[in-house]
C-alpha cells in the first residue's frame, strides 16, 4: 500500500465524515435535550434529499441548472423547509409524549419514521429519482490524492455549518439555554426559561443540518430514494456514540473516526461489509466504553 | 402513647392506618383482612373481554384446526399459515416489548438466525428439520448474548437502535456470505416429514398450528409467573425493582434471550413453510410490522396481540397494491396509537385473581375499575 | 416522652450492630455530598436520620441500598462488606428500603408491587410457569396470600387488583412500606414517610412504624416532621453539609446546639422561636414540619 492510497483512504473517510457529521450533529442535540433517540433523522436527512430534487426539477430552467449558486440557494431553502418538518414534527408526535414512558416515545419515533418515508413513497412513488444536477469531474491533486471540486465544496459547507452551529451554541442566548436544558430542564422551567421554544429550536437546527446534508448526498450521488435515510440515520447515531451522544464537538469527532473506520474497513474487507463493519464497530463500542470519546461518566441519579 | 412494646398489635390486626382512614371519611370502599376483593361487578371493554375470555382461545385453536375441513385451497393455507407464524413473532416479541418494555427493533434477525440455520443445516447436511431445532435454539441464544450483553447494561434506548444495527448485519452478512447462498438464499428445505396421505401444504399448517398453539400459551403463562412479574417491575421502575432483590439485568437478559428463542423457531417453521428464503424477508420493513402487531393489539396484552398479529399479517390480502399507502397509515398509527392509546386496541389486564377458587369470574380489567 | 422512655434504658444499643457506616464519602462532580460520614445501626433498633436540606441524608442511603457507588468509605451489613454491590445483591441480603418520592410499579396491581418485594423467596422456576406445575401453583398461591397479609399489616385497604397508580396518595405511601416489609427485611429504610401524609394518616404512621420494630426489623428513618421523628427514634443522627454532627437520643439531640444552629443559624428571632417548636413538639400532636425539600438529588 502506498503513501497515496492511505492518503485517498483518509481523503474518502474524511468526505463521508463530514456528512456523518452533519446528521450526527442533529441526533446528538435532540438527544442531548430531551433525551430522545430521534429515528425519524435520517428520513429529515431523506426529505431534504427530495426537496432539493423537487426544487432543481421544478425551476431547473429559472436556477440555471445545477450551478454553485443555484445549488446553494436550493441547500438553503431546503434547509429551511427540513428545520420546519422538524419543528412540526416534535410539536405533533413528540410533544404530547414528554412525560410518558421511553418506550412509548422510541415507538412514536419509530412511527414517525415510517410515516416520513412512506409518505414520500407515496408522493414520489417507490424507485430512485435522479438528480438532476450533475458535477464536473474536476479535481484537485492533494499529495497524489484526489479530491474532486464538488468533494471539496462540499466539506467547506459541512465545515461552515459545524463551525457555525458551534459559535451559535457557546455564545448567543439561545445557545446557552440549549446547554442549560441538557443539563436540567426542571430548574430551567424554573428559571423562566421557555423551555418549549428552545425544544422546537433544537428541532429545527438539527433538521436543517441534516437536510443540509441530504441536499448534498443527493446531488453528489446523484440519485435519491425514500430509504435513503435509514443507514445514514443509523451510521450517524454510530458517530454520535463514538463521540459520546449529547456532546457535539463529540458527534464531529465521532462522525470523523466513523468515516474513516469505514474507509480503511472498506479497502480491507470490500465494500459489501461496510455497514456490518459499520454497525459491529458500534456494538463494540457500546460494550467497552460507552459514554464515547468524549461523553462524561454520568452517574445515574435516583 | 405507651411503651410501644406493651401496645404491639398482632400483624394480622389492622389498625392505626384503617382508624386514621374512618377518621378522613375515606371514600374508598374497600375490605380489610379479606383479601382481594373480586371485582365481578367491573365493566369491562367488551372486545378485551372476549377475547381474553379462556373459551376464545379454545375457540380460535379449534377453528384453526379445522381449517383445512372449511377451506383446503392452497391459498387458504398458506395466508394462514403466514399468519400463524406472524403470530408466533408477535407473542415472542411481546415478551421483550411488551412485557420488559425493551424496544427491540431487529427482532427479524432472530427470525432469519432460525430460518437460516434450519435451512443451511437441512439442505447442506440433509439433516431432517426436527433436528436443527436445538442448534437454531443454540444459534438464536448466540445472537441474543452477543447483541443483549453489552447493550442490556446500558439506557434502554440504544437496546433499540442496536437492534436495528443487528437486522440489518445479519440481512446484509446472510446476502453476503457463500454458505447462506448469497442473495439467492437457500431453496429445497425439506418438509417436516411424510405424512401419507395428507397434503405436504395441510401437514405442515397442523404442525404449525400446534407449535404457534403452544408458543402463545408459554408465553402468555410465563409472563403471569413469577419471571413474568419481574419483566413488568422492571418495565415500570428498574430502580424500584433493584432495590427489592431483582437482578435487572439478568431478568432483562432473560427476557431478550426468550424472544430471542421464539423468533428462532418462528425462523424454522418460514423455512419449511416457504421451502425457500432470502435475505430481503428478513428487512427493518419485517420487523417493524411485527412491532406494530404487538403495539396495535395491546403491548402485554396475549390476545390483544394476537389478533393484532392475525390483523397485520391479513391486511395485505385484503389491501392489494396499496403497499406505500399502507405502511404510511401504520406510521401514522403508531403514532397515534401511543398518544392516545398507549395501552393498545386491546389492553392487557391486570388479571388478578382471588387466592382460592377458579380464575374465570375474578379476571379485572383494572384499567377499567380505574376510570 | 413516654414512648422514648425505652430507648434511654439503653437496652437496644447492645444489640448486635447490623449496619456499620465508615468514613462514607460521595461527591458528584465537585460537590461533595456525604463527607466522611459514620454510623452505626443495631439490630431492631429505630434510628432517625435527620439534618437539613441537602445535608446528604438521601445520598447516604442511595450509598447504603447500592444505588450510589461510594466514592470513598466502608458499609457493612450483618458483617459483610457491601461497599458499592449492586443494589439487588444488597436487597437479597436483608436491606429493603422506600423512596423519597413513591417509586411504585404504576401499571401494576397492588398484590403484584406487594409481590415484588417477595420476588427473591418465591420458589418457581419459568418451567414451573409454563407448565403450572403443583409447585407453581402452590408457590403463587403463597405469594398472594402473604401479599394480602402485608397490605392488611399495613391497613391497606381498598381494591388490591386495581392499578396502583389510581390509589389515594396516602394509600400508595402504605402499599409501598407493605413492599419493602414483604422483602422480610432486617433493615428498612425509609425516605420521608410522612411526606404530603395528613395529620390522620401520619398518627397511623406513627402506629405501623412501632408495629414494624415490633417484627424485630432495624428501621432507619430520613424524616423531616420533628414530631414523629422525637416520637418514634431511639437514636438520632443530624447531618449537615454531608458530615455528622450529633449523634444521640432525642433528648440529647434536642438540647445540642450544634443541632439548633444547623438547623436554623444563629442570632435570628425566628429561628429561636423555630427552635422552641423543635424542642418541644414532642408528640404527634404538636409535629412541625420543616421546608419540604425539593428533591435531593
Amino acid at each position: 500500500m502506498d503513501v497515496h492510497y492511505l492518503l485517498q483512504l483518509v481523503l474518502n473517510g474524511l468526505f463521508v465524515g463530514a456528512f456523518y457529521g452533519l446528521v450526527a450533529l442533529g441526533y446528538s442535540m435532540v438527544y442531548g435535550i430531551i433525551k430522545l433517540l430521534n429515528f425519524a433523522h435520517g428520513d429529515i436527512y431523506m426529505l431534504g434529499a427530495f426537496a432539493g430534487y423537487t426544487m432543481l426539477t421544478i425551476g431547473a430552467g429559472a436556477l440555471g441548472g445545477g450551478s454553485i449558486v443555484a445549488l446553494v440557494v436550493i441547500l438553503v431553502i431546503a434547509m429551511v423547509l427540513t428545520g420546519t418538518v422538524g419543528l412540526v414534527l416534535e410539536r405533533v408526535a413528540y410533544r404530547p409524549l414528554r412525560s410518558a414512558p421511553r418506550l412509548s416515545v422510541l415507538i412514536t419515533a419509530v412511527g414517525a419514521s415510517f410515516a416520513l418515508e412512506y409518505g414520500v413513497a407515496v408522493g414520489y412513488g417507490p424507485n430512485p429519482r435522479v438528480y438532476p444536477v450533475g458535477f464536473g469531474n474536476g479535481a484537485v491533486d492533494i499529495f497524489g490524492a484526489r479530491l474532486t471540486y464538488a468533494q471539496l465544496f462540499m466539506m467547506l459547507v459541512a465545515l461552515g455549518l459545524m463551525i457555525g452551529l458551534d459559535m451559535f451554541i457557546r455564545r448567543t442566548r439561545s445557545g446557552r439555554a440549549m446547554r442549560a436544558i441538557s443539563q436540567d430542564p426542571k430548574a430551567c422551567l424554573l428559571m423562566g426559561i421557555n423551555v418549549d421554544n428552545v425544544i422546537s429550536r433544537t428541532f429545527f437546527i438539527g433538521s436543517a443540518l441534516a437536510g443540509a446534508a441530504g441536499v448534498m448526498a443527493g446531488a453528489y450521488y446523484g440519485k435519491v430514494d425514500f430509504l435513503m435515510g435509514f443507514i445514514i440515520g443509523l451510521k450517524a447515531f454510530t458517530a454520535a456514540v463514538i463521540g459520546g451522544i449529547g456532546n457535539l464537538r463529540g458527534a464531529v469527532l465521532g462522525a470523523i473516526v466513523l468515516g474513516l473506520l469505514e474507509s480503511f474497513g472498506t479497502a480491507l474487507l470490500g465494500s459489501e461489509w461496510r455497514d456490518v463493519f459499520a454497525f459491529g464497530f458500534l456494538i463494540l463500542f457500546l460494550t467497552v466504553r460507552p459514554t464515547g470519546l468524549l461523553g462524561e461518566r454520568v452517574t445515574e441519579r435516583v | 402513647m405507651t411503651d410501644k412494646r406493651l401496645d404491639s398489635s398482632t400483624p394480622d390486626e389492622p389498625s392505626g392506618f384503617v382508624r386514621a382512614l374512618d377518621e378522613r371519611g375515606d371514600a374508598t370502599v374497600g375490605t380489610v383482612g379479606q383479601g382481594l376483593a373480586p371485582a365481578t361487578t367491573r365493566r369491562a371493554n367488551p372486545v378485551s373481554r372476549l377475547i381474553g375470555h379462556p373459551a376464545f382461545g379454545w375457540i380460535v385453536i379449534a377453528l384453526a384446526v379445522a381449517l383445512p375441513f372449511i377451506n383446503s385451497s392452497a391459498y387458504a393455507i398458506r395466508i394462514s399459515t403466514d399468519a400463524l407464524i406472524f403470530i408466533m413473532l408477535a407473542v415472542g416479541l411481546n415478551v421483550v416489548v411488551g412485557y420488559c418494555g425493551l424496544l427491540d427493533l431487529g427482532y427479524a434477525a432472530f427470525f432469519a438466525i432460525g430460518a437460516y440455520t434450519s435451512g443451511v443445516l437441512s439442505t447442506t447436511f440433509g439433516w431432517p428439520i426436527v433436528l436443527t431445532v436445538p442448534f437454531v435454539i443454540v444459534a438464536a441464544v448466540i445472537g441474543g448474548l452477543i447483541i443483549g450483553g453489552p447493550t442490556l447494561r446500558l439506557r434502554s434506548d440504544y437496546l433499540a437502535i442496536v437492534t436495528l444495527g443487528f437486522g440489518e448485519i445479519i440481512r446484509i452478512t446472510a446476502n453476503n456470505l457463500d454458505f447462506t447462498g448469497g442473495p439467492n438464499g437457500v431453496y429445497g428445505i425439506p418438509d417436516f416429514g411424510d405424512f401419507g396421505d395428507y397434503r405436504a401444504d395441510i401437514a405442515t399448517y397442523w404442525i404449525v398450528v400446534v407449535v404457534v398453539g403452544l408458543a402463545v400459551l408459554a408465553s402468555s403463562r410465563l409472563g403471569r409467573g413469577r419471571l413474568g412479574r419481574a419483566w413488568r417491575f422492571v418495565r415500570e421502575d428498574e430502580d424500584a425493582a433493584e432495590a427489592m432483590g431483582i437482578h435487572t439485568y439478568k431478568v432483562k437478559f432473560a427476557a431478550y434471550v426468550t424472544g430471542a428463542i421464539f423468533g428462532g423457531l418462528g425462523g424454522v417453521l418460514f423455512a419449511v413453510h416457504q421451502t425457500a428464503i432470502s435475505p430481503p424477508s428478513f428487512n427493518f420493513l419485517f420487523s417493524a410490522l411485527i412491532l406494530m402487531a404487538v403495539v396495535l393489539g395491546g403491548m402485554g396484552s396475549t390476545p390483544g396481540v394476537v389478533v393484532g398479529a392475525v390483523i397485520i399479517s391479513l391486511l395485505p390480502e385484503l389491501l392489494r397494491g396499496a403497499e406505500n399507502w399502507r405502511y404510511l397509515i401504520f406510521g401514522i398509527l403508531l403514532i397515534v396509537v401511543m398518544i392516545f392509546r398507549p395501552q393498545g386496541i386491546w389492553p392487557h389486564r391486570t388479571d388478578e385473581k382471588p387466592a382460592r377458587g377458579g380464575r374465570r369470574r375474578s379476571r379485572t380489567d383494572a384499567t377499567e375499575v380505574s376510570q | 416522652m413516654t414512648s422514648t422512655a425505652f430507648s434511654q434504658s439503653g437496652t437496644r444499643a447492645k444489640a448486635p450492630v447490623l449496619l456499620h457506616v465508615d468514613g462514607l464519602t460521595v461527591a458528584f462532580g465537585g460537590v461533595t455530598a456525604v463527607n466522611g460520614l459514620s454510623f452505626d445501626v443495631h439490630e431492631g433498633e429505630v434510628i432517625s436520620v435527620i439534618g437539613p436540606n441537602g445535608a446528604g441524608k438521601t445520598s447516604a442511603f442511595n450509598c447504603i441500598t447500592g444505588f450510589y457507588k461510594p466514592t470513598a468509605g466502608r458499609i457493612l451489613f450483618d458483617d459483610v462488606d457491601i461497599t458499592g454491590k449492586r443494589p439487588a445483591l444488597i436487597a437479597a441480603r436483608g436491606v429493603a428500603r422506600t423512596f423519597q418520592n413513591l417509586r411504585l410499579f404504576g401499571e401494576l396491581s397492588v398484590l403484584d408491587n406487594v409481590r415484588a418485594g417477595m420476588h427473591v423467596r418465591i420458589r418457581q422456576n419459568a418451567f414451573d410457569a409454563i407448565l403450572h406445575t403443583p409447585r407453581y401453583r402452590r408457590s403463587e398461591q403463597e405469594a398472594t396470600d402473604e401479599a394480602n397479609r402485608w397490605l392488611d399489616f399495613v391497613g391497606s385497604r381498598g381494591n388490591r387488583a386495581a392499578e396502583v397508580r389510581n390509589l389515594p396518595y396516602g394509600e400508595q405511601r402504605r402499599v409501598e412500606i407493605a413492599r419493602a416489609l414483604a422483602r422480610e427485611p432486617k433493615m428498612l429504610l425509609l425516605d420521608e414517610p410522612a411526606a404530603g401524609l395528613n395529620h390522620g394518616e401520619k398518627a397511623a404512621l406513627l402506629d405501623l412504624l412501632r408495629r414494624i420494630s415490633d417484627l424485630g426489623t432495624a428501621v432507619v428513618l430520613i424524616e423531616h416532621d420533628m414530631g414523629l421523628v422525637m416520637d418514634v427514634s431511639e437514636r438520632i443522627v443530624v447531618l449537615n453539609y454531608g458530615k455528622e454532627i450529633a449523634d444521640g437520643t432525642p433528648e440529647q439531640i434536642r438540647s445540642d446546639p450544634a443541632v439548633i444552629e444547623a438547623y436554623l443559624g444563629s442570632d435570628d428571632a425566628e429561628a429561636q422561636q423555630e427552635a422552641e417548636r423543635v424542642a418541644h413538639s414532642s408528640d404527634t400532636g404538636g409535629f412541625h414540619d420543616l421546608p419540604t425539600p425539593e428533591e435531593e438529588r
